[in-house]
């Protein structure tokens, strides 16, 4: 800090920085800035705090610095406390038929396991939940409520704030999950032997929903973690503390089910096998491929899809390893790149830009994802539409009609799509399903991202509770 | 501006919100703080014979209801637990402190004339306005022979109270229980005694909650409770009823109450005047917010009266007293149904599984347009109001008068009651 301590150093304004105990409240950003891009690879890496302000840290100081990394990757929503809850919960008016119910993609009762809460009847509350939504845990941590149950609570017509449904559901499902017991009992076994392709929400939620009806079930997935995108693909802060796999865990306490990891379907497993070989297949292969930009330059070695660059720091042990250049650019629109473009800047990276091609209200992030990005100091440029991404100079940049865009690294996140399959029935570029999630073959059903409809996780859990219990009609139980 | 003084059995203060005996008046120091927050008068503590009783740990009950604390609130405290020589001399410096405050003095000591006469000569001595003579405390002292046991045997109300008017120059406010069956019988006993005024209602008997770990009635006392005291907003409407019985008696006509039960706010304190009361106490609401309660009691009820040109608390005393009818007079041709209004509505289906399940099915559901729609059937709407009393916002269903072309016509004059000269039935008496 010496040498810096001769300049006029301004208070860093990042919270972060605020919050932690380090040296990192004084910043003169000409100066330092200066000094660092002159590093031969032009990374920044850990020596700028999120807000892109470049930490000045003596060298016994760093050690501070990277256990302050995680800081950043702290929980975006903290859990509210007991006290918070019942009156959160006392908050709630109980309505008749209730808009929010009714806005639920899995149909949980709302009102009635708030009541639970409010009553001091966690369990009544957390059953309520999970037996609708075996993934309530996570879907309290990633649903868009202010989109669904949220959006339509009479609170938000009662000129109030909406009751906060999802961190209420929060409350209940770690509630339950803090218990010894697993809250559901498994029926007596049927003999029946289900495979499901893909550990993802949707794969996992038909599991619990066989495995509870006594049906045997083993799920397939080509990573080596189960999860899905809850796993691999939601934002770190969103899902903190390792909970999507804990919540698999207490998932998997159904008994039943037997999870088959590095096993991919065409590579590994045929459909015909399956079929011959169990007594019903579902398949949740959710969407492996990325949708390409379109533009030349795409192939260029700094060009990433978001998607991996999510799931590689999802995937990281220690994140202040992860290097970040400091000028990343994000094609897209959706929460993806919302995820992307923040968690960059939360590793460190100093300029991140989203390129989205049409307008704000066109932009399938909701408003509160663009406002989470924006207060982390993302910019986002609405109608730019990349044109071509090229490195002739030597440097990499992004061209749009109306400018160019300068960058270190190109981030894709213009959705995902998915991998073909042979065999079956295809509608609009995914497995086609009747209403009891039955493809055209016989013994085959599938549900998830891989069939038509919303991306959404709690709409993959409900596509895999639905699928089950359609499953255990066609195998003539009930 | 409206003017609040008050004489109430010849004690002048000059707002009629007085604190009721209590913890809240148990030591000059709280009534100070009190004085000086604008409280009109306090009723001190009860006093009792030297020893002073013992008190217990813990003393409190609430039932709390959707998250608002203290709708209803117990106590199983005693009166005063300090020597009888202290609380004399602090009434007296209270009262030569603050002269144009009333300063009435709660008394209770065992069912003797050598008792009441001692106790009354010394309060005498304090300078203190009157005396209020405390029947009702149901736990702890009616167990001997005192508060409530008093209060629950009319002779016994007009035996003290007839003592405590021949033994003293002070206004005697007999204060009544309301855990008897005929709130009036006490309350002639008083008059019939002498008294100046009645206060009412004390508290009623009461067990909160149970504590569903240690099976201990709460409040527990070292994991046992008793019945104590219930008091709060939850008793208002017990204590309205009772006062108006006693206003509205014609062999009481003219007895001053005062108006006790869940009072919090300026319009619970104009609803007792307007049903008899000449002043009204104050406690449990004291006890949630603290003293400050007293500057919106004060200047909501003068804005209130200045709004309808009440110039002194008299010009609405009693008002409703009227109006308060027994059942057989009330007029069975009136007929109002439930409005909602549909910009106001929150769509939260309240009313709805209300009435379907527990009324009389008036409520139609319709989701024609995407959104929910909820409508009053009028032609089986009975009026009965449940709809607007469930709905959680203000105004949204009103009760609206139908004019039906009928006549007032009263269960007497009914031609269904086999009492009324139009009956058209048989009986099989007949």
């Amino acid at each position: 800090m010496s040498a810096q301590k001769i300049i006029n150093f301004t208070p860093c304004p990042c919270q972060a920085s605020q919050n932690g105990n380090y040296l990192a409240f004084w910043v003169k950003p000409d100066v330092l800035v200066n000094k660092f891009i002159d590093e031969p690879d032009g990374i920044c890496n850990i020596f700028r705090c999120r807000a892109g302000h470049v930490i000045p840290l003596a060298r016994k100081d760093i050690g501070t610095w990277m256990a302050d990394i995680d800081d950043h990757f702290r929980e975006s929503h903290p859990p509210l406390t007991s006290a918070q809850a019942v009156t959160e919960a006392n908050r709630c008016y109980f309505c008749y038929d209730a808009p929010c119910t009714e806005a639920c993609p899995t149909d949980i009762d709302v009102p009635g396991f708030i009541r639970g809460i409010a009553s001091g009847n966690m369990a009544g509350a957390a059953i309520k939940i999970l037996q609708e939504n075996i993934f309530g845990g996570s879907c309290a941590r990633v649903c868009p409520t202010e989109i669904l149950c949220e959006h339509a609570c009479v609170w938000t017509k009662a000129g109030g704030p909406a009751v906060q449904i999802g961190a209420l559901q929060r409350v209940a499902t770690d509630w339950q999950m803090a218990q010894p017991t697993h809250p559901f009992i498994r029926a007596p076994a049927t003999g029946k032997h289900i495979a499901i392709i893909g550990a993802g929400p949707a794969g996992l939620s038909a599991a619990h929903g066989m495995a509870r009806r006594g049906h045997d079930v083993t799920v397939y997935d080509t990573k080596p973690k189960p999860g899905g995108l809850n796993e691999y693909g939601i934002a770190a802060y969103k899902l903190v503390d390792d909970f999507a796999a804990r919540e698999i865990e207490f998932l998997l306490g159904i008994g039943g089910i037997t999870l088959e990891h590095n096993k991919t379907l065409g590579d590994d497993l045929s459909l015909d096998d399956l079929a011959r070989n169990f007594d019903a297949v579902f398949l949740a292969l959710g969407q492996a491929a990325v949708n390409m930009a379109g533009v030349t330059g795409e192939h260029l070695p700094s060009v990433r899809n978001a998607v991996d660059f999510i799931a590689e720091l999802r995937q990281a042990p220690d994140k202040s390893a992860l290097k970040i250049p400091r000028r990343v650019l994000v094609i897209g629109g959706g929460n993806t790149a919302i995820d992307a473009a923040t968690q960059a800047k939360l590793l460190g990276a100093e300029d991140v830009t989203i390129l989205y091609r049409k307008g704000r209200a066109q932009m399938s992030a909701t408003a509160i994802e663009q406002n989470w990005a924006l207060t982390h100091h993302v910019v986002i440029h609405f109608h730019a539409a990349p044109v071509r991404i090229e490195s002739e100079t030597g440097e990499l940049c992004v061209v749009t009609e109306s400018r160019r865009y300068p960058a270190d690294l190109v981030l894709r996140a213009v959705g995902q799509k998915f991998h073909p399959l042979d065999g079956l029935e295809i509608e609009n570029g995914r497995i086609k399903i009747d209403q009891n999630h039955a493809t055209s073959h016989p013994k085959i059903f599938a549900g998830g991202d891989c069939v038509p409809g919303l991306d959404l996780t709690v709409r993959a859990v409900q596509d895999g509770k639905c699928a089950a219990r359609a499953i255990h009609e066609f195998l003539g139980c009930d | 501006m409206a003017d609040l003084t008050t004489y109430f059995a010849g004690i002048r203060s000059n707002n009629p919100f007085w604190l009721a005996s209590a913890p809240p008046t148990d030591k000059a120091y709280n009534v100070e703080r009190a004085f000086r927050a604008g409280w009109g008068g306090v009723v001190w503590k009860t006093l009792g014979e030297d020893p002073p009783i013992v008190n217990v740990s813990s003393r409190y009950g609430a039932v709390s209801l959707g998250g608002a604390a203290m709708a209803g609130f117990n106590n199983i405290e005693l009166i005063t637990d300090r020597p009888l020589s202290v609380n004399l001399r602090e009434i007296t410096q209270i009262k030569r402190d603050w002269p144009d405050r009333a300063m009435v003095v709660s008394l209770m000591v065992p069912c003797n004339e050598t008792a009441w006469t001692k106790i009354l000569a010394q309060v005498e001595q304090t300078g203190a306005d009157g005396v209020e003579l405390n029947f009702g405390c149901p736990h702890g002292m009616s167990e001997r022979g005192m508060g409530a046991a008093v209060g629950q045997v009319p002779d016994y109300i007009e035996m003290i109270t007839r003592w405590c008017k021949s033994h003293s120059r002070m206004p005697v406010i007999v204060k009544l229980t309301p855990n008897v069956t005929d709130i009036v019988q006490a309350a002639r006993a008083a008059k019939d005694g002498g008294a100046d005024a009645v206060s009412l209602i004390n508290t009623i008997t009461s067990i909160t909650n149970v504590d569903l770990d240690s099976m201990s009635p709460c409040p527990s006392v070292d994991g046992r409770g008793t019945h104590g005291g219930y008091c709060g907003p939850a008793v208002k409407p017990i204590a309205l009823r009772m006062v108006g019985e006693i206003a509205r008696e014609p062999a009481l006509r003219g007895l001053p109450i005062s108006g006790i039960g869940g009072i919090s706010s300026w319009r619970d304190a104009a609803e007792f005047i307007a049903l008899g009361a000449g002043n009204v106490q104050v406690c449990t609401a004291a006890m949630h917010y603290g003293f400050r309660i007293i500057d919106d009691m004060i200047s909501g009820l003068s804005n209130w009266m200045d709004g309808k040109s009440y110039s002194r608390i008299a010009d609405f005393q009693g008002l409703a007293v009227p109006n308060f009818v027994h059942w057989d007079d009330l007029n069975l041709n009136y007929k109002s149904i439930a409005r909602i209004d549909q910009d106001l509505c929150i769509r939260c289906g309240l009313c709805y599984a209300a009435c379907e399940d527990t009324s009389h099915q008036s409520i139609a559901t319709s989701n024609g347009d995407g959104a929910r729609h909820y409508n009053v059937i009028e032609a089986e709407c009975v009026g009965c109001n449940l709809c607007a009393h469930v709905c959680p916002v203000a105004a949204c269903i009103t009760m609206i008068p139908v004019h039906t072309g009928l006549p007032a016509l009263t269960w007497k004059e009914h031609p269904n009651n086999p009492s009324s000269p139009h009956f058209t039935g048989t009986t099989d008496r007949a």
